[in-house]
């Protein structure tokens, strides 16, 4: 069951949308899929038909849609394939952490390359931290107007894609977190090179790569806010963009109901269609249930961002249930279509191995509990 | 240029299903899209945008929802949106249809190519296209599968069963495509969100004095739709073969009985 409360413009887009990627996108996942391969023609199209800069506000030349219609249009790539909907999520990502922290002139540049359809990129993740940011390694040294940048970035999504990297780095090593800071850096600057495509369980359509920074030269105009702040950028950056960072997931489980609904119908042992059987209603509507209370928890996370309302524990609340009940309903899909969920000729074993990564990246669920978990408590 | 391009908002016909009980067409719930090929014609008037400069208006009769079918062909790039409606139009056949819009096309002005669809999908005569180029008084070319403009002329490959023709001719003049012309666009999410706050020009009888109201609707309808129904299927029939007459008028006077078929 989709979104009840959909506009008339909701509808209208996210049908255009639907449209589009079933024509367009779903036809070459297959083949991507076994080249773990980023379809980059498909991206092209999709600038045509005007979706480039998608969660860009008006006031920098974007739609300006809100969070519930972004997420309603995530679905709708998800509903097709993840990682594509990674990589096409993610290809904005520099403009949110330039708006958490850059100057007028840096929102103004950004927005303007990714509503052309530049890639961007964002450089956190390094081979010996994920989730520990303040653990990063990557060194930025002041050299007259330049940072000179040396470190490797590990697991990024869209490293071999981007036009401009977001690198956050060490600039003063004695002050932990608040001794890093933020820069943009240019894909073509002498000393940035991509390396090694991670061979992934999933979300295979998205590029994942190391990013490596060898006296890499860098004017201080590309730096993010003050020194210091990169910590509380990349923390704010992130918070935004947390709430419906699993609206993919929503597309892609409710495509898993789908298929074992209509399997229900289909499938008859013992003489009789197994949706007759108590047994598989309850695991559907088990399935159902959690669609729905994770649609839900997404669109009021979605809604109260955008009241501008605090929502560092909410958005964290979205993030792991919705990634959770995804896995249960996919898992359970797959139960239901027993061997022939087990078989790549389905769709279902791709979403269960699509759907993994959710509860590692954009902030592991571990973390998302500490948030909420020392949010609620508060001090003590 | 200035091309205008006649579009139609039909029920997607592939959607439709029977009901078995009653052999009908459900035709509730079915989606309203515009017409498959005026959106080849729409393509093509928008390929000669792209590459010579022209105006494209695109222009609809039908009821006031026809004007979605306006904003999606905006949304592939069409320049300005007319749709003619009134209650007295309602019911019109071809004849009628081609008679209003002949009207409406007038009014707005000349144009160097009309374009339509070679046919609706509901309707299926294909006669609205060439009967609009008649009551205008200029050329037609229909079934066009290839256009090419050489300054005033145009040369098109027209369509046939069994070969194609090429034909030149001087515009303006009134185009029909097939499904071969062209691939057509996408619509561009963001203008259709900008068409979908536009006023939609409206004409109605007032705006065109000209018309003879007898000549409108379903009054200045010469043909009508009697009945739309599906054909009954014919069951498969039942082959006795083998053995010698007797045998054979046997098992048929069997087979005969078994179907209650009394002698």
């Amino acid at each position: 069951m989709e979104w009840q409360l959909m506009t008339d413009e909701q509808k209208d887009i996210t049908g255009m949308i639907r449209n589009f990627l079933e024509k367009e996108l779903a036809p070459i996942v297959p083949e991507c899929e076994e080249k773990s391969e980023f379809p980059m023609e498909v991206f092209k199209k999709i600038g045509e038909i005007g979706l480039w800069g998608l969660d860009i506000p008006e006031e920098y030349g974007g739609p300006g849609f809100d969070l519930q219609t972004l997420s309603l249009i995530r679905e709708e790539f998800g509903r097709v394939d993840c990682g594509f909907a990674v990589s096409f999520g993610a290809a904005t990502v520099g403009f949110k952490q330039v708006l958490a922290g850059g100057n007028e002139q840096q929102k103004q540049a950004m927005a303007k390359r990714l509503l052309n359809g530049e890639i961007s990129a964002m450089c956190i993740t390094e081979p010996q931290s994920g989730s520990d940011v303040a653990g990063t390694k990557t060194k930025a040294v002041r050299s007259g107007d330049e940072y000179i940048i040396n470190g490797t970035k590990t697991f990024i999504t869209n490293g071999g894609l981007a036009n401009v990297y977001i690198v956050v780095a060490v600039t003063n090593p004695d002050l932990g977190s608040r001794g890093l800071s933020c820069f943009i850096v240019e894909r073509d600057a002498p000393g940035v090179s991509v390396g090694k495509e991670e061979n992934k369980m999933g979300i295979r359509l998205s590029n994942t790569t190391d990013v490596v920074f060898q006296n890499v030269h860098v004017p201080v105009e590309n730096r993010i806010g003050e020194e210091g702040d990169g910590f509380k950028i990349v923390m704010k950056a992130l918070e935004k963009s947390r709430p419906i960072c699993i609206a993919p997931l929503i597309g892609m489980a409710q495509r898993a109901i789908e298929i074992a609904a209509e399997y229900c119908r289909v499938r008859t042992p013992y003489g009789k269609p197994i949706g007759k059987l108590q047994g598989i209603q309850f695991k559907i509507a088990d399935m159902e249930i959690q669609l729905q209370t994770a649609r839900a928890i997404m669109m009021y996370a979605a809604k109260v961002a955008d009241e501008g309302k605090p929502i560092s524990c909410l958005g964290s609340i979205s993030k792991t249930y919705v990634s959770e009940a995804a896995f249960t309903i996919i898992d359970e899909a797959l139960q239901i279509l027993g061997g022939y969920g087990y078989s790549k000729e389905y769709p279902i074993e791709k979403m269960l191995r699509d759907v993994r990564v959710y509860r590692i990246f954009e902030g592991t669920n571990e973390v998302q509990r500490q948030i909420i978990g020392k949010t609620v408590i508060g001090k003590c | 240029m200035k091309i205008l391009v006649c579009v139609k908002q039909v029920p997607d016909t592939t959607e439709i299903r029977i009901d078995p009980e009653t052999n009908t067409l459900i035709r509730s719930g079915v989606p309203s899209i515009v017409n498959p090929f005026d959106k080849n014609a729409l393509e093509a008037a928008l390929q000669l945008k792209d590459q010579y400069g022209a105006e494209v208006t695109v222009l609809s009769m039908g009821p006031a929802q026809a004007a979605d079918a306006l904003r999606e062909c905006y949304a592939m790039g069409a320049d300005h949106m007319v749709l003619v409606s009134d209650r007295a139009f309602g019911g019109a056949d071809t004849l009628a249809t081609s008679y209003t819009l002949a009207a409406a096309i007038r009014s707005l002005g000349e144009f160097d190519i009309i374009f339509c669809g070679k046919q609706a999908i509901d309707g299926d005569t294909a006669q609205v296209g060439p009967e609009l180029a008649e009551h205008l008084g200029i050329a037609q070319v229909t079934y066009v599968a290839g256009i090419e403009r050489k300054e005033d002329y145009l040369i098109l490959k027209k369509e046939q069963e069994d070969c194609y023709e090429k034909i030149q001719v001087r515009m303006p003049v009134l185009l029909t495509a097939v499904k071969s012309l062209n691939e057509p666009r996408y619509p561009n999410v963001m203008k259709k969100m900008k068409a979908n706050r536009m006023e939609v020009l409206t004409l109605t009888a007032k705006d065109l004095p000209e018309l003879i109201p007898e000549k409108l609707g379903l009054k200045g309808s010469p043909t009508k739709v009697k009945k739309t129904f599906v054909p009954s299927v014919r069951k498969a029939g039942v082959m006795i073969l083998g053995g010698d007459a007797s045998g054979k008028v046997s098992e048929l006077l069997d087979k005969l009985t078994e179907a209650k078929i009394t002698l």
